[in-house]
């Protein structure tokens, strides 16, 4: 290849197909909810995981909606179940409900239920 | 030998059910731990037998506790339950006066009439005869109203009634037919051969008026013990199973058998002791305000008997409490509740979630822990650390920077595991500060506090701990014009019973106005962290309804000591909600007592160690 003295970057589009969405559908079933979510950051600004562990709901929504799911798996069982998130959020979204039901897909996947 | 080829089916049910009986109970002997198990046999031994006996007599038998919910529903119960007892009772005392010597198997007093025919010439035979046919009449009644129940439930003060199972149908349809039958065979019986009392003599003589009784009581007799062996058959695979189950429930329970965190013999034991008697439906605001018609009690333990239990159904309850209060067998719900949703949950896969870091520990005399739901109600926690100041207290905000969560919320999720994690993690601040008294603005994690953390100082909600402070006059609330409603938190009330405290604080500066909804009876707001699945719709039913049944419109205040609770009722009402320690500042502040700000500021520093 002819250097022109620059390199080509690696697509950074988000693919939104790449992903395996079972997870959000799953939880989008029993918890319509999480369609209001606009992804604002309230919730992970309230959240007594995230003021000082690798951790949020904000960002695990959007993990979900992208299908991502070893990002979920990641941190999807550091949620404490406070609820401040609950209190937080402007869009109501039932939040903990969300993170519950993602655990419950983790198990459903690893006994190949899901 | 007094045999017939019909006393057949009787008494293979009769056997099949012992034998089943015994087994299961063994098995579930068996099955408990070593301390569980040496209670239980030196429980035998001890006066602990008598008083549970006393019980068996008074619940199983005379049904005292439905009697107290309604009587027409305890009449139900009892006439069956005791008038059955007394039956068999009875019945083989008859039988063993009229045949001393002779080979007596226990078929032959339940089918006494058919081989004693008319037994005339025995003594006291008109007293017994005269008893028998009373308490045929009693059980009959018996199943007279439970018939009517399954139509007009309403009138035994139970708005819905349980839906049935196959298998319950059976036994059901068998109870049911059991004693019309036996009326019919023994009034058969006294139409041809005489005998008989007021009840089946007579209704023998009316039948043999037009029907052949001479070749129908035969078949009668048939049908009845057709209709015992199958229910006996049925029983252990029905609700029916309560009736046996329930004496195993009360005698565990005197000999010290209790929940643990996991399940064990004793779970079950509870699961199958619900009679479906249907009283908790009727105290479940989900179901009477909320329209959720799935999570109450009696289909949860239903759900869990037979291994079909949801996880939506386990999850979308509010553990309120409110269920356990009125169940007439007393079965520790919630404990069951909290092993399913660890058992649903399993084992989760190993992944650290509070490797945060922790803040340094704070010599002092007193603890605050406010909570992280009363860090998002801040005029509580303002209010708190003025009184706190004012006071003059040795005090640490121990989680003034947020905290890591008291871990209740956790365990409430079934993630007993983690909890303990987390409730580890506070124990040792706590324990490091050398603090002789804890206090919290959070039910919630009072409750945690004082029934997990195994802590060796006072743990105290600061309704108990602002009373206190108040009686010894290092604060000084005021009198306020107007009166106030209380409202229980549910996790003050029922279970830990935190009544006197708040209102005796109230009292010192409102009118505090009762109401039913109170104390045991209290109502949850509606915004329980226990409920995963309510969505706002629902959660909003329970809260307006809670807020017009306890009335508090007209009053100046609904004074409240859950920061959720508070957050609850400020969306639908048309008074003030305050907290109780808001309502202290207040009263101190238009009293002119001295009170100093709180001085929070709204950002913190957050002071951690590293790693
Ligand atoms: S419930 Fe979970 S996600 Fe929500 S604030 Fe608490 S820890 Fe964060
Ligand atoms: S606060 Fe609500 S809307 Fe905002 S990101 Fe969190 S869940 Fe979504
Ligand atoms: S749980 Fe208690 S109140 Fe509810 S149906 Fe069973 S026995 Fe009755
Ligand atoms: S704990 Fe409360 S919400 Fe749950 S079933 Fe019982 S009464 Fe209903």
């Amino acid at each position: 290849m002819i250097n022109f003295g620059y390199k080509i970057q690696a697509d950074r589009q988000v693919d939104y197909d790449a992903g395996n969405h079972r997870i959000f559908d799953f939880v989008r079933k029993s918890e319509p909810s999480i369609d209001w979510c606009m992804s604002c950051g309230t919730c992970a600004s309230a959240c007594t995981a995230s003021a000082s562990t690798e951790y949020s709901l904000c960002r695990l929504i959007l993990n979900a909606r992208r299908g991502m799911e070893d990002e979920i798996l990641k941190s999807v069982y550091r949620c404490r179940f406070c609820g401040k998130c609950i209190n937080a959020c402007p869009r109501g979204v039932n939040t903990r409900n969300i993170v519950y039901l993602m655990q419950l897909a983790v198990t459903k996947i690893s006994k190949h239920e899901i | 030998m007094k045999f017939d080829l019909f006393v057949l089916p009787f008494t293979l049910g009769v056997i099949f059910l012992l034998g089943y009986l015994g087994y299961k109970y063994a098995t579930w002997f068996r099955g408990l731990n070593k301390s569980d198990r040496s209670k239980v046999i030196s429980g035998f031994f001890s006066v602990r037998l008598f008083r549970a006996v006393n019980e068996i007599i008074m619940e199983s038998l005379l049904h005292r506790n439905i009697f107290r919910r309604n009587r027409l529903l305890g009449f139900m119960h009892m006439s069956l339950a005791f008038g059955w007892f007394l039956l068999i009772a009875i019945g083989n005392l008859e039988s063993r006066v009229y045949e001393p010597t002779s080979m007596n198997l226990p078929y032959v007093p339940i089918f006494f009439k058919f081989f004693n025919a008319n037994p005339d010439a025995f003594p006291l035979h008109r007293v017994f005869s005269f008893t028998m046919d009373l308490l045929l009449l009693l059980v009959l009644g018996g199943v007279a109203l439970a018939f009517l129940k399954r139509f007009f439930s309403k009138a035994y003060g139970m708005k819905r009634t349980t839906r049935l199972m196959l298998g319950d149908r059976l036994a059901l349809t068998t109870l049911w037919l059991i004693f019309p039958l036996r009326l019919l065979a023994e009034s058969f019986t006294s139409a041809v051969y005489g005998g008989g009392d007021f009840l089946t003599g007579t209704f023998g003589s009316f039948l043999g008026s037009f029907l052949p009784a001479a070749n129908l009581y035969y078949p009668a007799w048939w049908a009845y013990s057709l209709s015992l062996g199958v229910f006996f058959l049925a029983l252990p695979f029905s609700r029916y199973m309560h009736i046996p189950t329930e004496v195993v429930l009360i005698l565990s329970r005197h000999f010290g058998l209790a929940e643990h965190a996991e399940r064990t013999p004793f779970t079950e034991v509870e699961i199958n002791s619900c009679s479906r008697c249907g009283v908790c439906l009727d105290a479940c605001q989900l179901s009477f305000a909320g329209g959720v018609q799935n999570i109450q009690s009696t289909y949860q333990l239903k759900s869990i008997r037979y291994n079909s239990i949801q996880p939506t159904e386990s999850f979308g309850c509010n553990m309120c409490g409110r269920c356990d209060n009125v169940c007439p067998v007393g079965i520790d719900i919630s404990g069951i509740r909290m092993i399913t949703r660890n058992e649903l949950n399993g084992k989760v896969p190993d992944v650290s979630f509070a490797e945060q870091s922790m803040p340094h520990a704070h010599k002092s005399d007193v603890i605050y822990f406010a909570g992280c739901m009363t860090h998002q109600t801040p005029s509580i926690k303002k209010a708190m650390v003025s009184l706190l100041e004012t006071a003059g207290v040795n005090y640490w905000f121990m989680d003034e920077w947020g905290g890591l969560c008291c871990g209740r919320p956790m365990m409430l999720a079934g993630h007993k595991a983690q909890a303990d994690i987390m409730i580890e993690k506070n124990r040792k601040l706590i324990i490091e500060s050398g603090a002789r008294i804890l206090v919290t603005s959070c039910p919630i994690c009072y409750k945690v506090f004082a029934k997990e953390y195994n802590l060796n100082i006072r743990v105290m909600h600061h309704t108990q701990y602002l009373l206190e402070l108040a009686e010894s006059h290092k604060i000084r609330p005021g009198h306020l014009a107007g009166n106030a409603v209380y409202h229980d938190p549910c996790e003050l009330s029922r279970d830990i019973k935190v009544y006197e405290e708040p209102r005796k604080l109230l009292g010192k500066m409102v009118q505090v106005k009762s109401n039913e909804f109170e104390k045991d009876n209290a109502l949850c707001c509606g915004n329980s962290l226990a409920n995963l699945s309510a969505d706002n719709d629902i959660r909003r039913k329970v809260t307006e309804d809670a807020y017009i049944k306890m009335n508090a419109s007209g009053s100046q205040y609904l004074v409240t000591s859950c920061p959720m609770c508070k957050k609850a009722f400020e969306k639908v009402a048309d008074v003030e909600v305050k907290d109780i320690a808001e309502l202290v500042v207040r009263s101190m502040q238009k009293s002119r007592s001295p009170v100093k700000a709180s001085g929070l500021k709204v950002a913190h520093p957050v002071e951690v160690i590293a790693g």
